[in-house]
């Protein structure tokens, strides 16, 4: 098949799936969810009040209208606003992505290269001691709560030595780094685990495979049948898997903001969720699928760019 | 009337494979031994099954009936009088933690095989059919697996309400994707080979193929998943109760670790120790006996 026709047929399924996502939050909270006049007015609401809220917020229109605001939002980025703090759900996202992303974006940078490092170590030395070692360590460190790294990390290295700051965040570029430092280190520790499994499985995939018989029998050391011709081939998977998790960078990491006080995108999220906002947890669910879905596509078109053989199937 | 005679002369072939087979071990047979052999896998297993017991027994009431009585001062340490120490009503932790067995391991189950339902109806029918109902149930999927799970979580536990009944619901609901996934892919593969062609030459029907055929063939995929399935479920439990949308008026380690969010400043440590040790334990249990089945059951890992 032609790389345009792919493309183009890549980008035209975008529109059911984006249609599927709208149509599910749609179900979810304008169908069945319980109604959100009685969470917002309280008990005592005489029903002309409901009713007018109900007019308020769109509620009393046609459903295929109130669908298609949804499907109108996951385009124009226009959420309306918040129902508990009346403010617009955009700029909000636009304040809380910035702590968000200085949180996420360095912890998730470090982790893939320090688990891609540690897996290459391992896959080096596979079979040895070192190699079970490390994967029984993976397989505990994914055994823990998350909770229970975060619990602990707060109260021994931060409450008891003092090592970093307990909680809290300050705006601007020096001085957000003590506040970042806990939750980076714990966001490694809890990736660690799923992570080195799975970039050392796919380069252990690799290691069996004819052209790396080839090239130990042309006399190349083993180093550089690792680093030059295993990774390689290896980086196809390791690439995509680290792209489809970009778009999960956006909703920030819900319990680390929330435990550590970063006013992020995150926290946002925890807090709407705990009032009932419909419009911001809607808001949220919506940016975070249409970003998943871009960079699914993306990672679809660049497999096919790196690796020919994906498009004839 | 070729065909016919292909089919003869496969046939043949795959009695000549089935004699063979006979001296040989079968694969679940191999996957057995080889699990009883492996100490750690064994040792998992047997740590399981330990889980599993305290769970039925405090279900029933033997064991740790009492754990809403108050056994001693609020917030006791540890101490050989009370275990795992007291929580802040002078409730013992230890009984506390043996209750919560239950729920971990209730929520594993039933979201496993909620999980696996969908997941293998699904996947099976989509591999096996092909086609439009193909289409259907992989945009279908596509869909939902571009919704953030915890978002999914959020709302379904909305519309249910607080509860047992929405955790189960809620996690069984969003896990099933990577195994439906799995399923078709697998389906595919087996749908067009010879034995599944001798079922329709004997006059099997669609579903008799599908079911009896063809799912045994796949079925070490949903046993591998369902380990992993169980230990995610009881992981993410945890994450629920934080949320305050987990299990209500039973104890939970969930339950106990959101707790201990305010008991540790005062330097009360153990509820958070024992429920977060009770839960390593099982978890590791069961992504150690995982990746066993894996090794044992998977046959394209087979002797890496």
């Amino acid at each position: 098949m032609n790389l345009y026709i792919y493309v183009i047929r890549r980008l035209l399924y975008v529109i059911p799936v984006l249609l599927g996502v709208c149509l599910i939050i749609f179900i979810l909270f304008n169908v069945v969810s319980p109604d959100p006049t009685f969470m917002m007015l309280g008990k005592h609401a005489s029903l002309k009040q409901m009713e007018e809220l109900r007019r308020e917020l769109g509620l009393d229109r046609h459903w295929f209208l109130q669908y298609l605001d949804i499907v109108k939002s996951a385009f124009t980025m226009d959420f309306g606003r918040s129902w508990s703090t009346k403010q617009d759900i955009l700029e909000m996202i636009k304040i809380g992505s910035i702590p968000s992303l200085t949180l996420s974006v360095p912890a998730f940078v470090l982790s893939t290269i320090i688990s891609i490092s540690i897996s290459l170590l391992v896959a080096f030395y596979r079979g040895s001691g070192l190699d079970k070692f490390v994967v029984f360590l993976c397989v505990f460190l994914m055994s823990v709560s998350s909770l229970a790294y975060i619990l602990f990390g707060q109260k021994i290295l931060a409450f008891d030595f003092g090592l970093f700051e307990i909680s809290g965040y300050e705006p601007g570029f020096p001085y957000f780094i003590p506040f970042i430092m806990l939750p980076m280190i714990i966001w490694i520790i809890l990736g660690l685990g799923p992570d080195v499994r799975f970039y050392r499985t796919v380069i252990l995939d690799e290691v069996y495979q004819d052209y790396v018989r080839t090239a130990r029998s042309k006399g190349l050391t083993e180093r550089a049948v690792l680093f030059k011709h295993i990774l390689k081939n290896a980086m196809i998977p390791i690439i995509t898997y680290v792209i489809i998790r970009i778009p999960f960078l956006i909703l920030g990491a819900l319990l680390l903001e929330s435990f550590f006080g970063i006013p992020g995108l995150g926290g946002i999220t925890l807090n709407a969720i705990n009032s009932s906002d419909f419009p911001v947890i809607r808001a949220m669910t919506i940016l975070s699928a249409v970003a998943y879905i871009i960079f699914s596509v993306l990672t679809d078109i660049l497999y096919t760019v790196v690796d020919p053989r994906v498009r004839l199937k | 009337m070729n065909n016919v005679v292909h089919l003869n002369k496969t046939n043949i072939a795959v009695n000549k494979l089935d004699e063979d087979k006979h001296k040989s071990k079968s694969l679940w047979q191999h996957a057995f031994n080889q699990i009883i052999r492996d100490k750690l896998a064994l040792a998992s297993l047997i740590v399981i099954a330990i889980y599993v017991l305290i769970a039925v027994l405090t279900a029933l009431g033997v064991i740790a009936g009492d754990w809403s009585k108050e056994v001693g001062p609020s917030y006791a340490s540890p101490s050989l009088e009370y275990l795992f120490g007291t929580d802040i009503f002078g409730r013992s932790v230890f009984a506390k933690t043996l209750k919560g067995a239950e729920v971990a391991i209730s929520v594993g189950l039933v979201t496993a095989v909620i999980a696996i339902s969908i997941g293998v109806t699904l996947g099976c029918f989509a591999g096996y059919f092909g086609g439009k109902i193909d289409e259907i149930i992989v945009w279908f999927y596509t869909t939902f697996s571009s919704i953030p799970s915890i978002m999914l979580l959020v709302a379904i536990t909305f519309i249910l309400g607080k509860g047992l009944i929405a955790v189960y619901l809620a996690l069984g609901l969003t896990s099933w994707v990577n195994l439906c996934r799995l399923i078709r892919g697998e389906v595919i593969k087996h749908k067009n080979r010879e034995y599944v062609h001798a079922a329709s030459a004997i006059g099997g029907g669609h579903m008799r193929k599908l079911f009896r055929h063809i799912l045994p063939n796949v079925f070490h995929l949903v046993i591998i998943n369902f380990s992993l399935q169980f230990q995610f479920a009881i992981k993410s439990e945890v994450i629920l109760s934080y949320l305050g949308l987990g299990v209500q008026g039973q104890p939970s380690w969930g339950t106990m670790i959101d707790d201990a969010k305010l008991e540790l400043a005062r330097g009360v440590w153990w509820q958070l120790g024992a429920a977060t040790v009770a839960m390593l334990i099982v978890v590791l249990s069961f992504n150690l006996l995982g990746d066993a089945l894996r090794d044992a059951l998977d046959p394209k890992l087979k002797g890496k």
